[in-house]
């Protein structure tokens, strides 16, 4: 049973390499990824239920006992991030079927997309650290290669960017576990865990905790951002939405179980300097997004308070905080993609970007108008929709741990989501129309098909918090007592005496 | 031996960091490739140099010498290779498409 932990990431890998070989036929293409990454649903979906009915589970690769070998560890928080990357996946490969061009899906867009989304859920799966540094490598590698798919001038440079800035970050990855490696002396995620405990405040490792924190932050847009509105705005509308919906993601889950499991005996420095990085990034983000007049601008900064946002609720760090950041992740994935898609279409029918030279669009296409509309509400939080609870559970945290100031800003910043859509909507949505009936550009069902999937994820993911519930609690229970994990890792074999020095 | 292996991966990350920092993007590239070199010897010296003999048991009796950076190495050796093949292609790439390899004149307006 627990053979099924290693599938997410080893099946897509298997079936992009098939791809490759039928490069010629997009039909099959086409078919075969997303069975696959539905199939992945439907695992993760079993995982879910197994690891709620039995515990934290981990695969042992070649039966190297924990702490030697490498392992997969499935609890309950990575599984449910597996679950909703995967639904995004799905949705956003649809999407890319009917609007991203023969040229693309020939040039191997499914293969790269498959193996972007086997690093994802590695990254998520893994229990690690080294595993988590090369599943990062391959979700990047396959990023770097779909960022500069098309080859267009201001594509090839923002790839460009995007490639150096993350070379120098797993540069640091690297000299990060070197430091850690030879202080701590082992690379399961458990047992430096166990160790960090059990040395206590030692200032090098929160040294290497700092660095560490450095990394993630690079990758996930926290504070270290300068890279990211660039590098989304330049790549077709199905590929910025996945990335929007999964890369900054998989940085911010780092982010948790480095701060949750690994470094948390000196939360002074490190957690304080998360809140401090989390407020600054909120404050950047929305300064973005009232500035910006070109649409992806503007969504871009809304991924940048998205990603501060979570992690105000990871530095808070109570359990209904962390309820809320595993809520507010799911929440954020869905919602993300549906904006970064939404944006698209937009551009899409006017072949306009800013947000002065679109007009009345609600009047040519109303449903794609109330599509946005429910976005909107759902990224601002208002009930029912998925944003809603997050945002109350991390709150509620935040007035918990007597943290005033980040759930101010946090509020704050919902406030400034709302009144940067809203201004897209009053100005591109409302208003007189522009587009005359004969220059309307159809706008097929199946285009709009995957944003709706995406409006019933958010609608599904309010209205079903009751039946989450359970799930949410399990995760942020085993995020906030680390022994859960630790325990489940390193459990019954004779390994203590042996292995510690 | 440690220290010397330290001052060698100081002077490389020098050379990696004034290279990444010039204005060409060839010179920026073969940066990052030293710049991974640095990362590989460091992961080596932190895990001691040499401190025993091969580690399979029945060779000898111990001390072993430490395998696991090597493997890291290996791992982060083939990885940044690739990263490298990749970050060439799409230098050249770039070139040629934007009719330039330095950095500053490839910056371009943003209403592209």
């Amino acid at each position: 049973m627990s053979n099924m932990i290693v599938l997410p990431l080893i099946v897509p890998v298997i079936t992009a390499i098939l791809l490759v070989f039928l490069r010629e036929n997009i039909i099959i293409q086409r078919i075969v990824s997303v069975c696959t990454l539905g199939f992945i649903v439907i695992i993760s979906v079993v995982l879910m239920l197994e690891v709620q009915h039995q515990g934290v589970m981990r695969i042992d690769f070649s039966g190297w006992l924990p702490p030697f070998g490498i392992l997969f560890v499935a609890d309950t928080f990575a599984v449910l991030l597996v679950l909703v990357a995967n639904i995004v996946a799905t949705i956003c490969v649809i999407y890319a079927f009917f609007t991203i061009g023969e040229q693309y899906e020939k040039m191997y867009f499914y293969p790269f997309v498959l193996l972007m989304v086997a690093g994802v859920n590695g990254s998520f799966l893994t229990g690690d650290i080294f595993n988590l540094f090369v599943c990062f490598e391959v979700m990047l590698l396959a990023s770097y290669a779909l960022i500069s798919l098309g080859g267009g001038k201001a594509q090839l440079r923002e790839a460009l960017k995007y490639v150096l800035i993350n070379i120098v970050a797993s540069w640091i990855f690297l000299v990060a576990l070197a430091f850690l490696y030879g202080t701590i002396g082992t690379l399961n995620m458990a047992h430096i865990a166990l160790r960090v405990t059990e040395a206590g405040v030692d200032p090098l490792i929160t040294t290497v905790g700092l660095v560490f924190l450095i990394v993630f932050s690079l990758k996930a847009g926290l504070l270290l951002f300068f890279w990211l509105p660039g590098s989304y705005s330049a790549p077709p509308t199905a590929i910025a939405a996945l990335f929007a919906a999964l890369l900054t993601k998989v940085g911010i889950y780092a982010l948790v179980r480095t701060f949750t499991l690994l470094f948390t005996t000196n939360p002074e420095v490190t957690h304080m300097t998360l809140g401090i990085m989390a407020g600054l990034t909120i404050i950047a983000g929305c300064m973005g997004a009232l500035a910006g007049r070109d649409v992806r601008a503007i969504a871009a900064y809304n991924v940048l308070i998205g990603v501060g946002f979570i992690v105000a609720g990871l530095a808070i760090g109570t359990e209904s905080a962390l309820q809320g950041v595993t809520y507010y992740l799911m929440h954020d994935m869905v919602v993300k993609a549906m904006l970064f898609i939404a944006v698209g279409m937009m551009i899409y029918v006017t072949g306009e970007t800013t947000i002065d030279k679109m007009s009345g669009l609600i009047r040519n296409y109303p449903f794609f108008g109330w599509l946005f509309f429910v976005m909107m509400c759902s990224l601002a939080g208002i009930p029912p929709l998925s944003g809603f609870l997050g945002k109350v559970l991390i709150g509620q945290g935040a007035i918990e741990g007597g943290n005033f100031v980040l759930l101010g800003l946090g509020f704050l910043s919902s406030l400034i989501v709302l009144y940067s859509l809203l201004r897209i909507f009053l100005s591109s949505f409302f208003g007189e129309t522009i587009i005359s009936i004969e220059d309307e550009k159809p706008l097929p069902k199946r285009i709009v098909l995957p944003l709706t999937l995406l409006a019933v994820c958010t609608i599904a993911l309010g209205l079903g918090a009751e039946w989450m519930a359970p799930y949410v609690k399990d995760a942020a229970e085993t995020l906030h007592t680390p022994s859960i994990y630790i325990d489940a890792v390193l459990n019954g074999e004779k390994w203590q005496g042996e292995v510690n020095q | 031996m440690e220290s010397l292996i330290l001052i060698l991966v100081g002077v490389l990350v020098a050379v990696a960091t004034y290279l990444i920092l010039s204005k060409q993007l060839l010179r920026v590239i073969l940066g990052t490739a030293v710049l991974s070199h640095a990362a590989h010897l460091l992961i080596l010296t932190m895990g001691g140099l040499k401190k025993g003999d091969v580690p399979l048991i029945g060779e000898s009796a111990g001390p072993y010498t430490d395998a696991l950076p090597q493997a890291l190495i290996l791992t982060a050796i083939v990885i940044s290779f690739a990263v490298t093949a990749f970050v060439l292609v799409l230098g050249y790439r770039a070139y040629k498409t934007n009719g330039t390899g330095q950095l500053d004149e490839m910056r371009g307006t943003s209403d592209e």
